[in-house]
Protein backbone atom coordinates (compact mmCIF):
# COMPACT_ATOMS: atom_id res chain seq x y z
CA UNK A 1 0.00 0.00 0.00
CA UNK A 2 2.71 2.47 -0.40
CA UNK A 3 1.29 4.15 -3.49
CA UNK A 4 -1.72 4.66 -1.39
CA UNK A 5 -1.01 8.45 -0.52
CA UNK A 6 -0.11 9.08 -3.84
CA UNK A 7 -3.27 7.71 -5.41
CA UNK A 8 -5.10 9.17 -2.68
CA UNK A 9 -3.85 12.98 -3.50
CA UNK A 10 -4.45 12.34 -6.81
CA UNK A 11 -8.03 11.11 -6.52
CA UNK A 12 -9.07 14.74 -4.02
CA UNK A 13 -7.12 16.44 -6.56
CA UNK A 14 -9.68 14.61 -9.50
CA UNK A 15 -12.69 14.78 -7.38
CA UNK A 16 -11.47 18.49 -7.13
CA UNK A 17 -12.28 19.79 -11.02
CA UNK A 18 -15.24 17.01 -11.48
CA UNK A 19 -18.01 19.29 -11.78
CA UNK A 20 -19.99 15.96 -10.38
CA UNK A 21 -18.34 16.84 -7.19
CA UNK A 22 -20.10 20.61 -7.25
CA UNK A 23 -23.21 19.44 -8.36
CA UNK A 24 -23.53 16.42 -5.51
CA UNK A 25 -22.52 19.04 -3.02
CA UNK A 26 -24.57 21.90 -3.48
CA UNK A 27 -28.21 19.92 -4.14
CA UNK A 28 -26.98 17.87 -1.07
CA UNK A 29 -26.21 20.95 1.09
CA UNK A 30 -29.34 22.27 -0.61
CA UNK A 31 -32.11 19.37 0.62
CA UNK A 32 -30.21 18.98 3.72
CA UNK A 33 -30.72 22.57 4.79
CA UNK A 34 -34.18 22.76 3.40
CA UNK A 35 -34.73 19.82 5.51
CA UNK A 36 -33.23 21.08 8.81
CA UNK A 37 -35.28 24.50 8.17
CA UNK A 38 -38.36 22.19 7.81
CA UNK A 39 -37.02 20.42 11.09
CA UNK A 40 -36.47 23.75 13.51
CA UNK A 41 -40.48 25.30 12.42
CA UNK A 42 -42.20 21.89 13.11
CA UNK A 43 -39.47 21.76 16.68
CA UNK A 44 -41.07 25.29 17.04
CA UNK A 45 -44.86 25.22 16.14
CA UNK A 46 -45.02 21.95 18.14
CA UNK A 47 -43.74 20.34 20.80
CA UNK A 48 -41.88 17.63 19.61
CA UNK A 49 -40.57 14.45 22.05
CA UNK A 50 -37.79 13.80 19.12
CA UNK A 51 -34.81 16.30 19.56
CA UNK A 52 -34.47 18.25 16.20
CA UNK A 53 -30.87 16.51 14.96
CA UNK A 54 -32.46 13.07 15.64
CA UNK A 55 -35.28 14.35 13.18
CA UNK A 56 -32.91 15.43 10.75
CA UNK A 57 -30.72 13.01 10.47
CA UNK A 58 -33.88 11.07 9.98
CA UNK A 59 -33.81 11.95 6.85
CA UNK A 60 -30.35 10.97 5.89
CA UNK A 61 -31.10 8.14 3.13
CA UNK A 62 -32.45 11.40 0.74
CA UNK A 63 -28.86 13.39 0.77
CA UNK A 64 -27.05 10.05 0.71
CA UNK A 65 -29.44 9.17 -2.31
CA UNK A 66 -28.20 11.96 -4.04
CA UNK A 67 -24.53 12.11 -2.84
CA UNK A 68 -23.14 8.66 -2.99
CA UNK A 69 -23.89 8.05 -6.48
CA UNK A 70 -22.23 11.70 -7.99
CA UNK A 71 -19.23 11.17 -5.96
CA UNK A 72 -18.76 7.62 -6.97
CA UNK A 73 -19.95 6.90 -10.52
CA UNK A 74 -17.11 8.22 -12.05
CA UNK A 75 -14.52 7.25 -10.01
CA UNK A 76 -13.94 3.42 -12.03
CA UNK A 77 -15.85 4.22 -14.67
CA UNK A 78 -14.52 7.03 -16.17
CA UNK A 79 -10.97 6.16 -15.56
CA UNK A 80 -11.96 2.36 -17.55
CA UNK A 81 -14.41 4.63 -20.88
CA UNK A 82 -10.56 6.53 -21.04
CA UNK A 83 -8.36 3.80 -20.91
CA UNK A 84 -6.64 5.26 -18.26
CA UNK A 85 -7.06 2.54 -15.47
CA UNK A 86 -4.91 0.53 -18.14
CA UNK A 87 -1.99 2.68 -18.23
CA UNK A 88 -2.57 3.05 -14.10
CA UNK A 89 -2.04 -0.82 -14.36
CA UNK A 90 1.31 -0.72 -16.09
CA UNK A 91 2.82 0.63 -13.24
CA UNK A 92 3.71 -1.24 -10.21
CA UNK A 93 0.25 -0.05 -7.69
CA UNK A 94 -2.00 -3.04 -6.82
CA UNK A 95 -5.87 -2.98 -8.04
CA UNK A 96 -6.18 -2.82 -4.28
CA UNK A 97 -4.73 0.29 -3.95
CA UNK A 98 -6.38 1.66 -6.97
CA UNK A 99 -9.72 0.94 -5.03
CA UNK A 100 -9.06 1.53 -1.65
CA UNK A 101 -7.84 5.38 -3.04
CA UNK A 102 -10.57 5.99 -4.76
CA UNK A 103 -13.26 4.67 -2.11
CA UNK A 104 -11.36 6.90 0.39
CA UNK A 105 -11.40 10.19 -1.77
CA UNK A 106 -14.94 9.69 -2.18
CA UNK A 107 -15.57 8.94 1.33
CA UNK A 108 -13.20 12.34 2.52
CA UNK A 109 -15.96 13.93 0.12
CA UNK A 110 -18.36 12.20 1.74
CA UNK A 111 -18.14 13.06 5.12
CA UNK A 112 -16.59 16.82 4.32
CA UNK A 113 -19.88 17.55 2.80
CA UNK A 114 -22.01 16.28 6.13
CA UNK A 115 -20.06 18.21 8.15
CA UNK A 116 -20.83 20.96 5.89
CA UNK A 117 -24.04 20.16 7.51
CA UNK A 118 -23.24 20.58 10.69
CA UNK A 119 -23.04 24.37 10.22
CA UNK A 120 -26.84 24.47 10.05
CA UNK A 121 -27.55 24.23 13.80
CA UNK A 122 -24.73 26.27 15.09
CA UNK A 123 -26.69 28.94 12.58
CA UNK A 124 -29.67 28.20 13.64
CA UNK A 125 -28.76 28.48 17.08
CA UNK A 126 -26.75 32.16 17.13
CA UNK A 127 -30.13 33.21 14.68
CA UNK A 128 -32.44 32.05 17.22
CA UNK A 129 -30.18 32.60 20.34
CA UNK A 130 -28.37 30.50 22.27
CA UNK A 131 -30.10 31.00 25.41
CA UNK A 132 -33.68 30.23 23.79
CA UNK A 133 -32.91 27.23 21.51
CA UNK A 134 -29.17 26.38 21.88
CA UNK A 135 -29.97 23.73 24.40
CA UNK A 136 -32.50 21.98 22.39
CA UNK A 137 -30.41 22.58 18.50
CA UNK A 138 -27.30 21.66 20.13
CA UNK A 139 -28.09 18.43 22.18
CA UNK A 140 -24.88 16.85 22.22
CA UNK A 141 -25.85 12.93 22.39
CA UNK A 142 -28.38 13.00 19.37
CA UNK A 143 -25.96 15.45 17.21
CA UNK A 144 -22.99 13.07 18.04
CA UNK A 145 -25.23 10.11 17.69
CA UNK A 146 -26.07 10.89 14.34
CA UNK A 147 -22.85 12.05 13.14
CA UNK A 148 -21.28 8.59 14.16
CA UNK A 149 -24.25 6.80 12.35
CA UNK A 150 -23.39 8.76 8.82
CA UNK A 151 -19.63 8.20 9.16
CA UNK A 152 -20.49 4.35 9.79
CA UNK A 153 -23.13 3.94 7.50
CA UNK A 154 -21.23 5.99 4.59
CA UNK A 155 -18.66 3.35 4.87
CA UNK A 156 -20.85 1.13 3.09
CA UNK A 157 -22.81 3.38 0.72
CA UNK A 158 -19.43 4.82 -0.61
CA UNK A 159 -17.96 1.06 -1.12
CA UNK A 160 -21.15 0.43 -2.77
CA UNK A 161 -20.61 3.88 -4.95
CA UNK A 162 -17.21 2.91 -5.93
CA UNK A 163 -18.20 -1.37 -6.50
CA UNK A 164 -20.89 0.05 -9.25
CA UNK A 165 -18.51 2.13 -10.73
CA UNK A 166 -15.89 -0.58 -11.31
CA UNK A 167 -18.89 -2.72 -13.54
CA UNK A 168 -18.79 -0.62 -15.57
CA UNK A 169 -17.64 2.19 -18.72
CA UNK A 170 -20.97 4.27 -18.34
CA UNK A 171 -21.16 6.82 -15.27
CA UNK A 172 -24.72 6.94 -15.68
CA UNK A 173 -25.22 3.29 -15.27
CA UNK A 174 -22.59 3.38 -12.70
CA UNK A 175 -24.87 5.93 -11.17
CA UNK A 176 -28.11 4.54 -11.67
CA UNK A 177 -26.80 1.35 -9.81
CA UNK A 178 -25.64 2.76 -6.97
CA UNK A 179 -28.68 4.58 -6.33
CA UNK A 180 -31.11 1.27 -7.18
CA UNK A 181 -28.56 -0.82 -4.85
CA UNK A 182 -28.33 1.60 -1.56
CA UNK A 183 -31.93 1.83 -2.05
CA UNK A 184 -32.10 -1.46 -1.80
CA UNK A 185 -30.05 -1.64 1.15
CA UNK A 186 -32.13 1.28 3.14
CA UNK A 187 -35.87 0.97 1.45
CA UNK A 188 -36.08 -2.64 0.66
CA UNK A 189 -34.94 -3.93 3.98
CA UNK A 190 -37.59 -1.92 5.49
CA UNK A 191 -39.96 -3.17 2.66
CA UNK A 192 -39.14 -6.84 3.42
CA UNK A 193 -39.75 -6.42 6.87
CA UNK A 194 -42.81 -4.84 7.16
CA UNK A 195 -44.18 -8.06 4.33
CA UNK A 196 -41.50 -10.21 5.05
CA UNK A 197 -43.78 -12.36 7.87
CA UNK A 198 -44.35 -15.41 5.80
CA UNK A 199 -40.90 -15.70 4.61
CA UNK A 200 -39.22 -17.21 7.77
CA UNK A 201 -38.14 -19.78 5.94
CA UNK A 202 -34.68 -18.09 5.11
CA UNK A 203 -32.80 -17.46 7.59
CA UNK A 204 -31.86 -13.97 7.09
CA UNK A 205 -35.21 -12.94 6.43
CA UNK A 206 -36.61 -13.96 10.16
CA UNK A 207 -37.60 -10.68 12.09
CA UNK A 208 -33.66 -10.78 14.17
CA UNK A 209 -32.17 -11.00 10.94
CA UNK A 210 -33.42 -8.62 9.22
CA UNK A 211 -33.18 -6.27 12.56
CA UNK A 212 -29.25 -7.00 12.30
CA UNK A 213 -29.35 -5.50 8.83
CA UNK A 214 -32.07 -2.67 9.04
CA UNK A 215 -30.74 0.57 8.70
CA UNK A 216 -33.02 2.35 10.29
CA UNK A 217 -32.95 0.36 12.90
CA UNK A 218 -29.45 1.05 13.79
CA UNK A 219 -30.23 4.60 13.16
CA UNK A 220 -32.53 4.91 16.30
CA UNK A 221 -29.83 2.79 18.70
CA UNK A 222 -27.03 5.45 17.71
CA UNK A 223 -29.19 8.40 18.29
CA UNK A 224 -30.11 7.37 21.30
CA UNK A 225 -26.42 6.49 22.01
CA UNK A 226 -26.60 2.88 21.95
CA UNK A 227 -23.54 1.79 20.21
CA UNK A 228 -23.50 -2.26 19.61
CA UNK A 229 -21.05 -3.50 17.76
CA UNK A 230 -23.20 -5.96 15.76
CA UNK A 231 -23.98 -2.97 13.43
CA UNK A 232 -20.11 -1.75 13.35
CA UNK A 233 -19.24 -4.98 12.48
CA UNK A 234 -22.26 -5.21 9.72
CA UNK A 235 -21.04 -1.76 8.16
CA UNK A 236 -17.10 -2.84 8.03
CA UNK A 237 -16.80 -6.02 7.00
CA UNK A 238 -19.71 -5.15 4.14
CA UNK A 239 -17.79 -2.33 3.37
CA UNK A 240 -14.48 -4.67 3.30
CA UNK A 241 -16.15 -7.01 1.51
CA UNK A 242 -17.73 -5.06 -1.52
CA UNK A 243 -14.15 -3.06 -1.91
CA UNK A 244 -12.59 -6.83 -1.85
CA UNK A 245 -15.20 -7.67 -4.49
CA UNK A 246 -14.13 -4.29 -6.12
CA UNK A 247 -10.68 -4.59 -6.31
CA UNK A 248 -11.69 -8.00 -8.44
CA UNK A 249 -12.96 -6.76 -10.66
CA UNK A 250 -10.50 -3.78 -11.51
CA UNK A 251 -7.80 -6.58 -11.82
CA UNK A 252 -9.54 -8.93 -14.02
CA UNK A 253 -11.14 -6.48 -15.97
CA UNK A 254 -8.38 -3.62 -16.02
CA UNK B 1 14.14 -19.04 -16.33
CA UNK B 2 15.09 -16.30 -18.08
CA UNK B 3 18.00 -16.05 -20.57
CA UNK B 4 20.61 -13.12 -19.06
CA UNK B 5 21.13 -11.80 -22.44
CA UNK B 6 17.22 -10.85 -23.28
CA UNK B 7 15.51 -8.26 -21.69
CA UNK B 8 12.03 -9.72 -22.94
CA UNK B 9 11.57 -13.29 -23.43
CA UNK B 10 8.48 -15.31 -24.44
CA UNK B 11 8.15 -18.84 -24.32
CA UNK B 12 5.27 -20.64 -26.12
CA UNK B 13 2.55 -17.64 -24.91
CA UNK B 14 -1.16 -18.51 -26.32
CA UNK B 15 -4.08 -16.53 -25.76
CA UNK B 16 -7.58 -17.57 -26.05
CA UNK B 17 -10.85 -15.59 -26.13
CA UNK B 18 -13.19 -18.57 -25.36
CA UNK B 19 -12.88 -20.41 -28.86
CA UNK B 20 -11.14 -17.07 -30.21
CA UNK B 21 -7.20 -17.42 -30.55
CA UNK B 22 -6.00 -14.17 -30.26
CA UNK B 23 -2.00 -15.80 -30.22
CA UNK B 24 -0.65 -19.19 -30.12
CA UNK B 25 2.30 -20.62 -29.06
CA UNK B 26 4.14 -17.40 -29.72
CA UNK B 27 8.00 -17.35 -29.08
CA UNK B 28 10.58 -14.99 -29.35
CA UNK B 29 13.13 -12.89 -27.25
CA UNK B 30 14.57 -9.15 -27.62
CA UNK B 31 18.42 -8.79 -26.47
CA UNK B 32 19.30 -5.82 -24.29
CA UNK B 33 19.78 -2.60 -26.10
CA UNK B 34 17.70 -4.03 -29.42
CA UNK B 35 14.95 -2.31 -30.74
CA UNK B 36 12.76 -4.91 -32.37
CA UNK B 37 9.17 -4.06 -34.53
CA UNK B 38 6.04 -5.75 -34.41
CA UNK B 39 4.09 -6.32 -37.43
CA UNK B 40 1.12 -7.83 -38.51
CA UNK B 41 -2.40 -7.19 -40.42
CA UNK B 42 -5.32 -6.25 -38.02
CA UNK B 43 -6.04 -8.54 -35.06
CA UNK B 44 -2.82 -10.20 -35.56
CA UNK B 45 -1.63 -10.52 -32.45
CA UNK B 46 0.44 -7.83 -32.20
CA UNK B 47 -1.39 -5.68 -28.78
CA UNK B 48 -2.38 -8.95 -27.47
CA UNK B 49 0.87 -9.88 -26.82
CA UNK B 50 2.33 -5.96 -25.66
CA UNK B 51 -0.56 -6.30 -23.18
CA UNK B 52 0.31 -9.75 -21.68
CA UNK B 53 4.34 -8.61 -21.45
CA UNK B 54 3.19 -5.26 -20.01
CA UNK B 55 1.33 -7.46 -17.17
CA UNK B 56 -2.15 -6.15 -18.31
CA UNK B 57 -3.49 -9.17 -19.63
CA UNK B 58 -3.07 -12.94 -18.41
CA UNK B 59 -1.68 -15.46 -21.19
CA UNK B 60 -3.71 -18.64 -21.26
CA UNK B 61 -0.42 -20.64 -21.53
CA UNK B 62 3.14 -20.03 -21.96
CA UNK B 63 5.51 -18.14 -19.70
CA UNK B 64 6.98 -13.96 -20.50
CA UNK B 65 10.01 -12.52 -19.09
CA UNK B 66 11.09 -8.95 -18.49
CA UNK B 67 14.13 -8.28 -17.63
CA UNK B 68 14.31 -11.66 -15.83
CA UNK B 69 11.20 -11.55 -13.87
CA UNK B 70 8.57 -13.67 -14.97
CA UNK B 71 5.50 -11.45 -15.59
CA UNK B 72 2.92 -14.07 -13.97
CA UNK B 73 4.84 -14.56 -11.00
CA UNK B 74 6.20 -11.31 -10.16
CA UNK B 75 4.35 -8.52 -12.07
CA UNK B 76 5.14 -5.69 -9.87
CA UNK B 77 9.00 -6.19 -10.44
CA UNK B 78 8.25 -6.99 -14.03
CA UNK B 79 6.35 -3.35 -14.19
CA UNK B 80 9.09 -1.71 -12.58
CA UNK B 81 11.23 -2.28 -15.45
CA UNK B 82 9.14 -1.88 -18.13
CA UNK B 83 7.42 1.47 -19.43
CA UNK B 84 4.54 1.56 -21.90
CA UNK B 85 2.34 3.33 -24.32
CA UNK B 86 -1.16 2.09 -25.32
CA UNK B 87 -2.23 1.87 -28.38
CA UNK B 88 -4.54 4.85 -28.16
CA UNK B 89 -2.08 6.43 -25.68
CA UNK B 90 -5.20 7.47 -22.86
CA UNK B 91 -4.08 10.47 -21.03
CA UNK B 92 -6.06 12.22 -18.32
CA UNK B 93 -7.37 15.39 -20.06
CA UNK B 94 -7.61 17.81 -17.38
CA UNK B 95 -3.45 17.32 -15.54
CA UNK B 96 -1.21 20.05 -17.12
CA UNK B 97 2.18 17.92 -19.05
CA UNK B 98 4.59 18.37 -15.97
CA UNK B 99 1.99 17.65 -13.29
CA UNK B 100 1.05 14.27 -14.96
CA UNK B 101 4.52 13.46 -15.07
CA UNK B 102 5.20 13.63 -11.80
CA UNK B 103 2.32 11.63 -10.78
CA UNK B 104 3.33 8.82 -12.93
CA UNK B 105 7.11 9.30 -11.56
CA UNK B 106 6.21 8.75 -8.01
CA UNK B 107 3.86 5.58 -9.25
CA UNK B 108 6.87 4.54 -10.80
CA UNK B 109 8.90 4.69 -7.60
CA UNK B 110 11.40 7.45 -8.75
CA UNK B 111 13.10 8.21 -5.88
CA UNK B 112 11.34 11.21 -4.22
CA UNK B 113 14.43 13.56 -4.68
CA UNK B 114 15.02 12.20 -8.55
CA UNK B 115 11.49 12.88 -9.54
CA UNK B 116 12.29 16.64 -10.51
CA UNK B 117 15.38 15.69 -12.81
CA UNK B 118 14.05 12.64 -14.49
CA UNK B 119 10.51 14.61 -15.29
CA UNK B 120 12.97 17.12 -16.52
CA UNK B 121 14.84 14.65 -18.61
CA UNK B 122 12.23 12.78 -20.25
CA UNK B 123 10.36 16.12 -20.98
CA UNK B 124 13.91 17.36 -22.15
CA UNK B 125 14.05 14.39 -24.49
CA UNK B 126 10.73 14.24 -25.83
CA UNK B 127 10.87 18.07 -26.61
CA UNK B 128 8.33 18.75 -24.27
CA UNK B 129 10.41 21.15 -22.26
CA UNK B 130 9.39 24.34 -23.91
CA UNK B 131 5.60 25.67 -23.58
CA UNK B 132 4.08 21.74 -23.88
CA UNK B 133 5.31 21.11 -20.33
CA UNK B 134 2.52 23.72 -18.50
CA UNK B 135 -0.23 23.22 -20.82
CA UNK B 136 -3.40 20.64 -19.82
CA UNK B 137 -3.22 17.62 -21.63
CA UNK B 138 -6.58 17.81 -23.29
CA UNK B 139 -5.70 20.71 -25.35
CA UNK B 140 -2.39 19.05 -26.72
CA UNK B 141 -2.23 18.11 -30.63
CA UNK B 142 -2.16 14.79 -31.23
CA UNK B 143 1.72 14.57 -31.59
CA UNK B 144 2.42 16.31 -28.15
CA UNK B 145 0.20 13.66 -27.10
CA UNK B 146 2.45 10.96 -28.05
CA UNK B 147 5.27 12.76 -26.93
CA UNK B 148 3.69 13.20 -23.36
CA UNK B 149 3.03 9.14 -23.58
CA UNK B 150 6.62 8.07 -24.73
CA UNK B 151 7.87 10.89 -21.69
CA UNK B 152 5.99 8.56 -19.60
CA UNK B 153 7.01 4.88 -20.85
CA UNK B 154 11.03 6.34 -20.68
CA UNK B 155 10.13 8.15 -16.83
CA UNK B 156 11.35 5.19 -14.74
CA UNK B 157 14.59 4.48 -16.80
CA UNK B 158 12.98 0.82 -17.63
CA UNK B 159 15.14 -1.35 -19.32
CA UNK B 160 12.13 -2.37 -22.04
CA UNK B 161 10.07 0.31 -23.15
CA UNK B 162 6.64 -1.36 -25.18
CA UNK B 163 5.32 1.70 -27.43
CA UNK B 164 2.59 0.35 -29.15
CA UNK B 165 1.35 2.21 -32.81
CA UNK B 166 3.35 4.97 -31.67
CA UNK B 167 2.96 6.91 -35.31
CA UNK B 168 -0.90 5.93 -35.26
CA UNK B 169 -2.48 8.91 -36.40
CA UNK B 170 0.56 11.37 -36.82
CA UNK B 171 1.35 13.66 -40.20
CA UNK B 172 4.60 13.00 -41.68
CA UNK B 173 6.53 16.09 -39.95
CA UNK B 174 5.70 14.14 -36.60
CA UNK B 175 6.28 11.11 -37.93
CA UNK B 176 10.02 12.08 -38.58
CA UNK B 177 10.28 13.78 -34.82
CA UNK B 178 8.88 10.72 -33.71
CA UNK B 179 11.68 8.57 -35.44
CA UNK B 180 14.12 10.82 -34.74
CA UNK B 181 13.23 10.25 -30.88
CA UNK B 182 12.99 6.47 -31.53
CA UNK B 183 16.69 7.05 -32.37
CA UNK B 184 17.54 8.87 -29.22
CA UNK B 185 15.93 6.13 -26.92
CA UNK B 186 17.93 3.39 -28.67
CA UNK B 187 20.85 3.38 -26.53
CA UNK B 188 19.03 3.65 -23.31
CA UNK B 189 16.45 1.21 -23.48
CA UNK B 190 15.28 -1.97 -24.65
CA UNK B 191 12.58 -1.24 -27.09
CA UNK B 192 9.58 -3.00 -29.02
CA UNK B 193 7.13 -1.34 -31.20
CA UNK B 194 4.63 -1.93 -33.69
CA UNK B 195 3.31 0.26 -36.71
CA UNK B 196 1.16 0.06 -39.05
CA UNK B 197 3.78 2.25 -41.03
CA UNK B 198 5.86 -0.61 -42.36
CA UNK B 199 8.42 2.18 -43.71
CA UNK B 200 8.63 3.52 -40.37
CA UNK B 201 9.62 -0.12 -39.05
CA UNK B 202 11.89 -0.77 -41.24
CA UNK B 203 13.91 2.82 -40.67
CA UNK B 204 13.75 2.41 -36.53
CA UNK B 205 14.57 -0.96 -36.06
CA UNK B 206 17.32 -3.60 -35.72
CA UNK B 207 14.67 -6.68 -36.05
CA UNK B 208 11.38 -7.10 -37.09
CA UNK B 209 8.39 -9.60 -35.90
CA UNK B 210 5.82 -10.63 -38.01
CA UNK B 211 2.50 -11.85 -36.70
CA UNK B 212 -0.28 -13.36 -38.66
CA UNK B 213 -3.45 -14.82 -37.16
CA UNK B 214 -1.52 -15.16 -33.81
CA UNK B 215 1.48 -16.71 -35.00
CA UNK B 216 4.87 -15.58 -35.55
CA UNK B 217 5.66 -16.10 -39.27
CA UNK B 218 9.08 -14.79 -39.67
CA UNK B 219 11.38 -13.07 -37.69
CA UNK B 220 14.90 -11.59 -38.49
CA UNK B 221 16.62 -8.37 -39.80
CA UNK B 222 15.43 -6.88 -42.81
CA UNK B 223 18.68 -8.74 -44.84
CA UNK B 224 17.62 -11.89 -43.27
CA UNK B 225 14.05 -11.92 -43.92
CA UNK B 226 14.39 -10.41 -47.54
CA UNK B 227 16.59 -13.34 -48.21
CA UNK B 228 14.21 -15.93 -47.05
CA UNK B 229 11.08 -14.41 -48.62
CA UNK B 230 12.80 -12.78 -51.44
CA UNK B 231 14.48 -15.19 -53.95
CA UNK B 232 14.26 -13.32 -56.93
CA UNK B 233 16.51 -10.30 -57.60
CA UNK B 234 14.26 -7.18 -59.46
CA UNK B 235 15.82 -4.64 -61.69
CA UNK B 236 14.54 -1.12 -63.04
CA UNK B 237 15.58 -0.24 -66.32
CA UNK B 238 14.43 3.03 -68.50
CA UNK B 239 15.16 2.44 -72.31
CA UNK B 240 14.34 3.52 -75.38
CA UNK B 241 14.18 0.46 -78.35
CA UNK B 242 12.37 -2.59 -79.24
CA UNK B 243 11.62 -5.02 -76.46
CA UNK B 244 13.26 -8.06 -78.49
CA UNK B 245 16.31 -5.53 -78.27
CA UNK B 246 15.99 -5.27 -74.85
CA UNK B 247 15.72 -9.00 -74.07
CA UNK B 248 18.27 -10.19 -76.38
CA UNK B 249 20.87 -8.04 -74.48
CA UNK B 250 19.83 -9.32 -71.60
CA UNK B 251 19.41 -12.96 -72.30
CA UNK B 252 23.01 -12.55 -73.95
CA UNK B 253 24.26 -11.53 -69.96
CA UNK B 254 22.30 -14.21 -68.16
CA UNK B 255 19.05 -16.44 -69.95
CA UNK B 256 17.36 -16.79 -66.60
CA UNK B 257 16.93 -12.60 -66.47
CA UNK B 258 13.29 -12.44 -66.89
CA UNK B 259 11.18 -9.31 -68.45
CA UNK B 260 7.96 -9.12 -65.71
CA UNK B 261 6.71 -5.97 -66.19
CA UNK B 262 6.91 -2.74 -68.78
CA UNK B 263 5.19 0.63 -68.77
CA UNK B 264 5.83 3.16 -71.70
CA UNK B 265 6.09 7.05 -71.02
CA UNK B 266 3.67 8.65 -73.50
CA UNK B 267 5.35 12.17 -73.31
CA UNK B 268 8.72 10.71 -74.91
CA UNK B 269 8.46 7.00 -75.14
CA UNK B 270 11.29 5.27 -73.00
CA UNK B 271 10.19 2.61 -71.38
CA UNK B 272 10.37 1.30 -67.81
CA UNK B 273 11.30 -2.46 -67.83
CA UNK B 274 11.34 -4.32 -64.97
CA UNK B 275 13.42 -7.52 -65.33
CA UNK B 276 13.95 -10.46 -62.96
CA UNK B 277 16.18 -12.83 -62.25
CA UNK B 278 16.39 -15.92 -58.97
CA UNK B 279 20.26 -15.54 -59.27
CA UNK B 280 21.12 -13.95 -56.09
CA UNK B 281 24.89 -12.39 -57.82
CA UNK B 282 24.33 -8.63 -58.19
CA UNK B 283 23.78 -8.68 -62.48
CA UNK B 284 24.06 -4.99 -62.52
CA UNK B 285 27.04 -4.01 -64.09
CA UNK B 286 27.73 -6.64 -66.93
CA UNK B 287 23.63 -5.93 -67.94
CA UNK B 288 23.80 -1.94 -67.75
CA UNK B 289 27.11 -2.63 -69.78
CA UNK B 290 25.63 -4.13 -72.22
CA UNK B 291 22.46 -2.40 -72.50
CA UNK B 292 24.53 0.78 -73.11
CA UNK B 293 26.83 -0.79 -75.48
CA UNK B 294 23.75 -2.14 -77.76
CA UNK B 295 23.21 0.92 -80.45
CA UNK B 296 19.81 0.42 -81.13
CA UNK B 297 18.55 1.13 -77.79
CA UNK B 298 18.94 4.27 -75.78
CA UNK B 299 19.21 4.00 -71.49
CA UNK B 300 18.57 6.87 -69.54
CA UNK B 301 18.36 4.87 -65.93
CA UNK B 302 19.00 1.50 -64.38
CA UNK B 303 18.59 0.51 -60.73
CA UNK B 304 18.92 -3.06 -59.03
CA UNK B 305 15.17 -3.10 -56.92
CA UNK B 306 15.62 -3.26 -53.39
CA UNK B 307 12.39 -5.03 -52.12
CA UNK B 308 10.63 -3.17 -49.09
CA UNK B 309 9.57 -4.42 -45.52
CA UNK B 310 6.36 -4.60 -47.47
CA UNK B 311 7.14 -7.03 -50.36
CA UNK B 312 8.41 -9.02 -47.10
CA UNK B 313 5.36 -8.30 -44.98
CA UNK B 314 3.23 -10.08 -48.17
CA UNK B 315 5.42 -12.53 -48.68
CA UNK B 316 5.25 -13.69 -45.36
CA UNK B 317 1.96 -13.64 -44.12
CA UNK B 318 0.78 -15.04 -47.40
CA UNK B 319 2.73 -17.86 -47.13
CA UNK B 320 1.27 -18.04 -43.28
CA UNK B 321 -2.57 -17.89 -44.79
CA UNK B 322 -1.92 -20.49 -47.42
CA UNK B 323 -0.37 -22.41 -44.58
CA UNK B 324 -3.64 -22.21 -42.12
CA UNK B 325 -5.75 -22.62 -45.14
CA UNK B 326 -3.52 -25.89 -46.69
CA UNK B 327 -3.73 -27.04 -43.05
CA UNK B 328 -7.47 -27.08 -42.53
CA UNK B 329 -7.94 -28.36 -46.42
CA UNK B 330 -5.77 -31.60 -45.01
CA UNK B 331 -7.05 -31.27 -41.44
CA UNK B 332 -3.54 -30.86 -40.25
CA UNK B 333 -3.10 -28.54 -37.50
CA UNK B 334 0.55 -27.68 -38.26
CA UNK B 335 1.46 -28.56 -42.29
CA UNK B 336 5.02 -27.72 -43.38
CA UNK B 337 6.08 -24.50 -44.13
CA UNK B 338 5.14 -23.35 -48.20
CA UNK B 339 8.15 -22.87 -50.78
CA UNK B 340 8.88 -19.23 -50.00
CA UNK B 341 8.36 -17.47 -53.64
Amino acid sequence: MKHLPTLFRHELRVLLVAPSTYVAGVLALFIMGFFYFYVVIETAVREQETPPSELFFGTFWIPVLLIVPMLTMRSIAEERRLGTLQTLMTTPVSAAEVVTSKFLAAYTFYIVLWACAGAYPLIAASVLGRETAGHVLLEPGPLLGGYAFVCLTGTLFVAVGIFSSSLTRSQLVAGMLSFSVIFLLIVGVLAVKAVGSNMEALPLLTDEGLGYIQIFEHFEDFTRGVIDTRPVVYYLSGTVLVLALSTLVVESRA
Amino acid sequence: MASTTSNIEARSLSKYYGSQTAIKDLSFSVTKGEVVGFLGPNGAGKTTTMRILAGLLPATSGEAYVAGHAVACDPSAAKRNIGYMPEQNPLPEDMRVAEYLRFRARLKEVPRREIRRRVGEAMELCDLHRKAARKIIGALSKGFRQRVGIADAILGHPDVTILDEPTIGLDPHQIILMRKLIDRLRERTTMILSSHILAEVEMSCDRVLILSHGRLVAEGTHTALRDEFIRNTRYRAEILGNESDVRAEIEAVSPDVQIVSRRTDPVDGFVTFEMETPARENLSEPLLARLHAAPSLRVRAFERVNPRLEDIFLAATQRSWEIEAGGEANGRPHPPPAKPR
